[in-house]
């Protein structure tokens, strides 16, 4: 890989841009190259501005590549990359990364849109039989929640940090993991999010019985 | 305020020419900051009257001095610094017989998420300021002292590219702190593309941490793995033909039965052939709850002498300050524990 401003980076036309919940958006564009799911992919708007690493959350054979992002108001890319429109350009670099290894019967845990790479999975027909545990602070915060309900049924556990009472489980994804009878320590288990998220509850895990080789982080940078 | 401690000459010039000064002022600045050490703007004495006053509305030099410290019976201190809207970092101040290294920090918290940092622990608060950064030296009673900077705090250097660069060159300029480049080590986790571009716009040495040549036990690791494979960081250190005095060093971190048999050195023999470089063991400091245990000694002398007897140069770093919580971020994670907010343990 090279240094980014000679990175080898298509210049890619934005397909669509939506909103998909207050500050969250799903960009779409052009899949130039084959890829693994849970792979990344750097995107920049410009060679002035660093480029970030983003997880694709689209089908290995999806003939367009989405990225799930956040707009981070005190960040440099976010905003700019929430104001491209359909026909925009978008710098976008092959994908890379090895986050691809995945069991059947794994445990999926994600923050926000640490969902990203295990859709991707989901979507592509990997992971069979796989459980996600995803955490959000609102309802609108659960992507993709209707195709997962569909999907995976009862494996599918919503943590609702400032939800009221009600179906979900109220409280982050680290309360629901303390406190889970169903926990199957022999599994594999898979975390994406923030690096407090990721530390926090790879640390649960280690002290319910998981093997610290049975956990597989990938992280915000 | 402003501060001006942490601008680059460039920033100077720009910052005086607004006030309508001339532009040589940036430069008597730049002298009285890195050069003289000064702490006020009073203290530029060739600086006019009304260059002083102008700038005082609005500038401050912007030193500011630990809040706590700890010190080890083997001379070791720990620093602990405020930042950020009530958030700490650490900085190491380590004398040795023939030097004296400071460790500092390039970010509050961190992103990484490696299993064997106390850091992780506390999440990421934000990336220090270039003035934030040098301010660990500066503001140090053995300020003079330090001999060498190892930027192996808190926090990934170049996820802080631009600010860690700007630091490298007001510490390395002629019109800056003018130290040689060749004691200042900046390491990383192994991010690419800033590794690349660190090594096209600095001369300073770099370190990678390495701590297993294994794909899968750097990622149980480390998750930087997953991006970015220690075998691409190495191939990129190799296509990128490293030669005169920088020195390319990997951390290795010796955990029991983990990361320190045969099949390792090995490993780590194949990954690292033809590159010019040495590894440093390091006694792993233990941290609440981890799974993670070091290696006994005698078996790091012994992975020593089976990586040297391969031919690469290595060494095992002192352990010091194991009496004040000597692993990183355990002293700003007491800090925040005493004041009963930050971390979980």
């Amino acid at each position: 890989m090279k240094n980014w401003k000679d990175l080898d980076f298509d210049l890619q036309r934005v397909i669509s841009n939506t909103a998909i919940a207050p500050g969250s958006y799903i960009i779409k564009f052009k899949r130039n190259y084959p890829f693994f799911a849970g792979q990344v992919v750097a995107l920049g708007v410009s060679r002035d501005i660093e480029p970030r690493y983003y997880s694709i959350a689209s089908a290995e054979t999806d003939e367009l590549i989405s990225i799930l992002y956040s707009e981070r108001l005190d960040g440099k890319l976010t905003p700019m990359l929430s104001l491209l429109k359909a026909g925009d350009s978008i710098m976008v670099s092959k994908p890379f990364g090895n986050y691809t290894q995945v069991k059947n019967n794994a445990v999926f845990i994600a923050a926000g849109t640490g969902i990203a790479p295990f859709m991707s999975m989901l979507l592509s027909g990997k992971a069979k039989n796989a459980t996600l545990i995803h955490g959000a602070s609102y309802p609108e915060y659960f992507y993709y929640s209707e195709y997962l309900s569909n999907t995976l049924g009862e494996r599918y556990i919503r943590c609702c940090s400032r939800c009221s009472p009600g179906y979900l489980f109220v409280g982050r994804v680290t309360h629901f993991v303390k406190q889970w009878n169903g926990l199957d320590t022999s599994k594999s288990f898979y975390l994406c999010g923030s690096a407090e998220m990721v530390v926090e509850t790879r640390y649960i895990l280690i002290s319910m019985g998981v093997p610290v080789t049975n956990i597989n982080a990938e992280i915000f940078f | 305020m402003v501060p001006l401690f942490g601008k680059t000459i460039e920033e100077l010039r720009s910052v005086v020419l607004n006030e309508g000064l001339p532009a040589y002022t940036a430069n008597q600045i730049s002298e009285w900051l890195y050069r003289h050490g000064a702490e006020s703007l009073e203290e530029m004495t060739n600086l006019s009257k009304k260059a002083r006053e102008l700038l005082s509305a609005k500038y401050t030099v912007g030193l500011s001095g630990p809040s706590r410290a700890s010190i080890s019976s083997d001379g070791t201190k720990k620093y602990l610094f405020e930042v950020l809207q009530n958030r700490y970092i650490e900085a190491a101040y380590i004398p040795e017989a023939d030097r004296a290294t400071l460790c500092v920090s390039s970010q509050s918290g961190c992103k990484m998420g490696c299993l064997f940092c106390m850091t992780g622990k506390q999440g990421f608060q934000g990336n220090l300021t270039t003035g934030e950064i040098l301010n660990q030296l500066r503001s140090i009673p053995e300020f003079r002292q330090v001999t060498n900077i190892v930027y192996m705090g808190m926090g990934e250097p170049f996820d802080n590219f631009d600010n860690v660069l700007k630091s490298l060159e007001i510490l390395t300029a002629k019109w800056g702190m003018q130290w040689s480049s060749k004691r200042i080590t900046v390491s990383t986790v192994g991010i690419i593309p800033a590794m690349i571009k660190f090594l096209e716009q600095s001369t300073c040495h770099l370190a990678i941490s390495l701590h297993t040549p294994f794909d899968d036990e750097r990622k149980t690791l480390m998750p930087i793995q997953n991006v970015f494979p220690i075998s691409e960081v190495v191939a990129e250190l190799k296509r990128q033909n490293i030669k005169g005095q920088r020195r390319v060093s990997f951390e290795y971190i010796m955990f029991d039965g983990l990361n320190d048999t045969p099949r390792h050195v090995k490993e780590l023999v194949r990954l690292l052939n033809g590159l010019s470089c040495r590894i440093n063991l390091i006694r792993f400091h233990p941290i609440p709850n981890s799974p993670l245990r070091s290696t006994p000694g005698e078996r790091i002398v012994q992975f020593r002498d089976a990586l040297t007897a391969k031919g690469i140069f290595t060494t095992i770093r002192a352990s010091r300050g194991q009496d004040i919580q000597a692993a990183c971020g355990l002293l700003s994670t007491k800090a925040y524990q005493e004041r009963g907010d930050g971390t979980r343990d």
